[in-house]
């Protein structure tokens, strides 16, 4: 890749909806899915007199997600009211957090096992609590038929994780943004999914070019963009390469700096692969936030904060390591395993526990498995073979008597028959070959292809592979590396 | 004597012992609803049918043997901003003029729950947003004592009832001075309690942070009665007090032994009425004659109250009241007016950037459903609010008007180091004729000077009637005490009653009657 005339800058808002059985300040169950408006009552409505009380454990949730992303978690918090108007927010503003969020300064680590960027900290600004809109249904031919509105998702809580503008590419953000969700996901906190929206991403995305005047001064800053309606991470990435290149232009033509013209949002359109303008507002939008005076302040004690931490449990950073120091594999299949989830991790351990070679297990996992499960769009729970039975065929492997191709077709069996390892065998058709059976079986090969074993005379050793498959053929138990070493063996005595 | 002039505590008693039916109570008052609400206007709405439904029911169920509650089926007019399931709820604005809440807030729930009659819905200012009832978009409600004059608001029609015995017991709220003001103005007792004393759920929100629901009633033993089925901790209020609710019913009798009172000088300033003035220090008098120590305090950071109240309750409302849009329930502008109205603002378009200035649809529905929907008074605090919220001017007032409540409620703190309650007049003047502040609304903020602090400082204060001006009309004495202690307010002002008997006096229509 070509160096670029720029650097490219972006911070990343991530809103995660927090996997509560109820809403941020009413009872109303948070399940996706259910008939539009079935999940409402008066507080999460908007209805005049209603007022909002905390769910505590909403809360809890949110320093759990907060700890991890090694947050500052302040003792007292606060809520505040987030004021616009739009038919989705029906008490005409947000409960949201202002200027005290409940966790601050924290980061997470990225690297990419592709090693396109060094491994690095990306900085956290703030996470904060804040409840959900509704979502707006608008008929495609607007003025047509009037919108419709689902107030089910209203008061869902949602915790905004605003990173520091320091990723410095579309591979960087990606990188985060899986890390991030990993991390959630092994936390609990969230689901996490896309597509039902409990995770959403918007980016801040401008360019750092070298100012041409001044060699070594700060570089100049192009205006700050949001693109928003980003619906996965590949989307997010393509929209940042998109956006780079078009900032790019527009800097070339316009030469306008951060500070010209008013911050832009553009949406992501995901089928012309292009970003578009929104219709920006003519004035700038004022919140008017101010401190919520239905809720009291929330009061964190030092220990209720510890309690919490010492629940974290293990994380996918720590985790990984772990494999590898104790296992013996690569950060790349380390990596793999891990953002697999903690389910698969947990086979994985138990197979390389019980096999005894980390790595082994490892390829099968990657290999075998994790093609199954993709395959078949299942989780590791679901996965026929449980770990014990999985090292027994291993461990044929291991010891030569099943090949890896055999070993596949009696997984295979195993799967589909629900068969031991043994039954599968024995199913198969294997049965392992007496030593003087395979002598008398070379010894015909050797016999019937004096072309052959005057190549591997003449040391070409690989010759013996055709001889291998002729054995297979005759006997598909055989074991090739020990065929291999006989006829080996067998050529040189030959005369 | 006619069962009308009978207190609350006594017809209560009445029913327990099975001499008077709910029912026949409840006709009673339905009757004088009916002869003098004409003139009164005290009620935006009564339901006779239902009332007397609810009232036979009660009767059922005291043939029946079963507990009555503390109400025992006594009749409870309602200010008609509390929601009740099913029931309009008008908050005397067009913007809920058809609104049936599905919920009952939690007092109507206590009052439901302790065998209250619930008659009628009761006329106010506009959102509560007022101090004599003229903001309502309804109707406005008179003065019994001279229906050419002002009942006091915002909980004026809360208050002209018990005045006019249409109820012996109501129930109102008090952002500002919203039930002593009324109260002192018709010659009735009313409580606004410590600030999470009552739970505000279903309370449709004037001001958050100030908002208190409270009692109306002829007498404090009353305002006891009916105080203690209103108060208690509420899970559904975050902002609710959990603290147990002390039986003042049972203590309202009894005096108290080396009373403290604290005449607040700043409040006998100028600009005060000579008859409120006469009147107060008459007051002062008495206590002093029941074995009070009298002695002056100062509250000196009093005069800054309107001003700082008037940027705090506006500030909230123009938040608490942007959910009412058209959105999603009450009052919505005609949506074939609005189209056509638009289309003909396109089609005179000059240009396409003009055209593109228009309003979009929704943001037109907006605009004119709230234009239409609200009155004058509602729309100037709306404006104050949002202007005081908005970036750049929040720190100069919004926070601003935040440090100097803080400076109230440090005033507060010093002058119940001194005295056990705070004594002073409930207003200005005696009730002012309709109109007085049709174009004064500066005026009309100014009569709160006296009740806005312990909203401020989310203290208990209660009004009792304590004189009469030379135009017959009724002056209120205010008395205020530190936060949870309704129990020391309601029984320093029954001792007051036992000496005095301003608050039986009643407007001539009800005391001629038998």
């Amino acid at each position: 890749m070509s160096e670029l005339p720029y650097k490219i800058v972006i911070g990343l808002e991530v809103h995660v909806q927090l996997a509560t059985q109820s809403k941020l300040f009413c009872r109303c169950s948070t399940q996706f899915g259910a008939p539009p408006n079935t999940q409402t009552c008066p507080v999460c409505s908007g209805m005049p007199g209603a007022l909002p009380v905390l769910n505590r454990e909403a809360y809890r949730m949110a320093v759990r997600a907060a700890l991890a992303l090694n947050c500052e978690i302040p003792e007292f918090t606060k809520w505040d009211r987030k004021q616009y108007y739009y038919p989705d927010l029906p008490k005409g503003y947000q409960i949201s957090q202002f200027d005290l969020p409940m966790s601050q300064h924290g980061h997470l680590a990225i690297s990419d096992p592709k090693n396109r960027f060094e491994p690095k900290r990306v900085g956290i600004i703030r996470a904060h609590l804040e409840e959900d809109a509704g979502k707006s249904m608008h008929d495609e031919q607007a003025g047509t038929a009037d919108s419709r509105i689902d107030l089910n998702r209203c008061g869902t809580p949602l915790l905004e994780i605003v990173s520091e503008p320091e990723m410095y590419s579309p591979e960087e953000a990606k990188a985060y943004l899986t890390e991030l969700k990993l991390l959630l996901t092994y936390l609990e906190v969230s689901d996490c999914n896309m597509q039902e929206g409990s995770l959403r991403v918007d980016a801040n995305v401008n360019l750092h070019i070298p100012d041409p005047d001044a060699a070594d001064g700060p570089p100049i800053a192009t205006p700050i963009v949001e693109v928003k309606n980003m619906n996965s991470f590949r989307a997010v990435e393509r929209a940042l390469h998109y956006e780079a290149d078009r900032q790019w232009e527009v800097w070339q033509e316009s030469h306008q700096r951060l500070g010209d013209v008013p911050k832009q949002t553009r949406g992501w359109d995901e089928n012309a692969e292009i970003t578009r303008g929104q219709r920006s507002k003519e004035e700038s939008s004022d919140y008017r936030y101010f401190p919520d005076p239905d809720l009291v302040p929330v009061v964190m004690s030092a220990k209720e904060t510890a309690e919490i931490r010492n629940q974290l449990g293990e994380l996918p950073a720590a985790l990984r390591k772990r494999l590898e120091e104790t296992y013996g594999i690569k950060p790349y299949d380390s990596d793999v395993l891990v953002n697999q989830g903690r389910a698969l991790v947990d086979y994985y351990i138990e197979l390389a526990e019980q096999c005894g070679d980390g790595k082994l297990a490892s390829n099968w996992v990657q290999q075998d498995v994790l093609r199954l499960l993709n395959e078949r769009e299942i989780s590791i729970d679901d996965y026929a073979v449980r770990p014990s039975a999985f090292a027994e065929l291993l461990a044929k492997v291991q010891d030569g008597k099943l090949d890896t191709s055999r070993g596949r077709e009696v997984l295979a069996e195993m799967i589909e028959a629900g068969l031991s390892v043994a039954d599968a065998m024995e199913k198969l058709g294997i049965a392992e070959v007496d030593d003087s059976e395979l002598v008398e079986l070379c010894q015909s090969l050797i016999a019937a292809n004096p072309k052959i074993v005057a190549d591997i005379q003449a040391g070409n050793l690989k010759a013996a592979g055709a001889l291998i498959g002729q054995a297979k053929k005759q006997n598909p138990n055989v074991n090739p590396s020990r065929v291999r070493e006989l006829c080996i063996e067998l050529s040189s005595e030959a005369s | 004597m006619s069962l009308l002039k009978k207190s609350a505590v006594e017809l209560v008693s009445l029913l327990r012992d099975g001499e008077l039916t709910s029912a026949d109570l409840t006709r009673a008052y339905l009757n004088q609803i009916e002869e003098h609400e004409g003139t009164i206007q005290a009620f935006l709405h009564v339901d006779r049918e239902a009332a007397l439904q609810q009232a036979e029911d009660l009767d059922r169920r005291r043939a029946a043997g079963e507990n009555m509650g503390p109400l025992g089926g006594l009749p409870v007019a309602v200010k008609d901003l509390l929601c009740t399931r099913g029931v309009t709820t008008t908050c005397a604005s067009r913007m809920l003029e058809n609104f049936r809440p599905p919920y009952d807030a939690t007092v109507i729930a206590r009052l439901k729950a302790a065998g209250a009659v619930l008659i009628g819905r009761t006329n106010l200012d506009e959102f509560a947003m007022g101090g004599s009832c003229e903001n309502s978009a309804f109707q406005t409600t008179r003065n019994p004592w001279d229906p050419e004059r002002i009942p006091g608001g915002s909980s004026g029609g809360a208050a002209a009832c018990v005045a006019a015995a249409m109820a012996p017991l109501s129930v109102g709220s008090d952002t500002g001075g919203s039930i002593r003001q009324p109260a002192a103005l018709c010659g009735v007792t009313g409580l606004k309690p410590t600030y999470g004393r009552v739970s505000r759920y279903g309370l449709v929100a004037f001001a958050s942070s100030l908002d208190q629901i409270g009692p109306l009633a002829a007498t404090a033993e009353d305002v006891a009665l009916l105080l203690e089925v209103l108060a208690g901790h509420d899970p559904l209020d975050s902002t609710s007090i959990d603290a147990p609710v002390p039986r003042y019913i049972e203590t309202v009798r009894q005096p108290l032994e080396g009373l403290r009172v604290g005449l607040v000088t700043d409040h006998l300033a100028e600009q005060l009425d000579p008859d409120v003035e006469a009147a107060v220090r008459e007051a002062v008098r008495v206590y002093e004659s029941l074995g009070a120590n009298v002695e002056e305090v100062s509250l000196p950071h009093s005069r800054y109250g309107i001003a700082t109240y008037y940027v705090i309750a506006p500030s909230e409302a123009s938040s608490n009241l942007a959910r009412y849009d058209g959105a999603h329930y009450g009052y919505r502008t005609d949506e074939s007016a609005l189209q056509a109205e638009l289309a003909a603002e396109r089609a005179a378009a000059q240009s396409e950037q003009e055209e593109a200035r228009l309003d979009t649809p929704l943001v037109r529905m907006y605009r004119k459903t709230r234009s239409e929907g609200f009155g004058a008074e509602v729309k100037r605090r709306i404006m104050l609010g949002t202007y005081a919220l908005s970036s750049g001017y929040y720190d100069a007032y919004y926070l601003k008007a935040l440090k100097v409540r803080r400076l109230i409620v440090e005033d507060y703190r010093a002058a119940f180091q001194k005295a056990d309650v705070l004594l002073g007049p409930v207003t200005p003047s005696p009730a002012m004729p309709l109109g007085h502040f049709k174009d004064d609304p500066l005026g009309m903020y100014l009569t709160d000077l006296f009740t806005v602090g312990a909203n401020l400082a989310g203290i208990a204060g209660i009004s009792l009637p304590c004189g009469q001006s030379r135009e017959g009309l009724p002056i209120g004495l205010h008395l205020q005490a530190p936060p949870l202690e309704e129990e020391r307010l309601l029984r320093a002002a029954h001792m007051f009653q036992t000496a005095t008997d301003w608050h039986r006096r009643r407007p001539d229509f009800v005391a001629s009657e038998d």
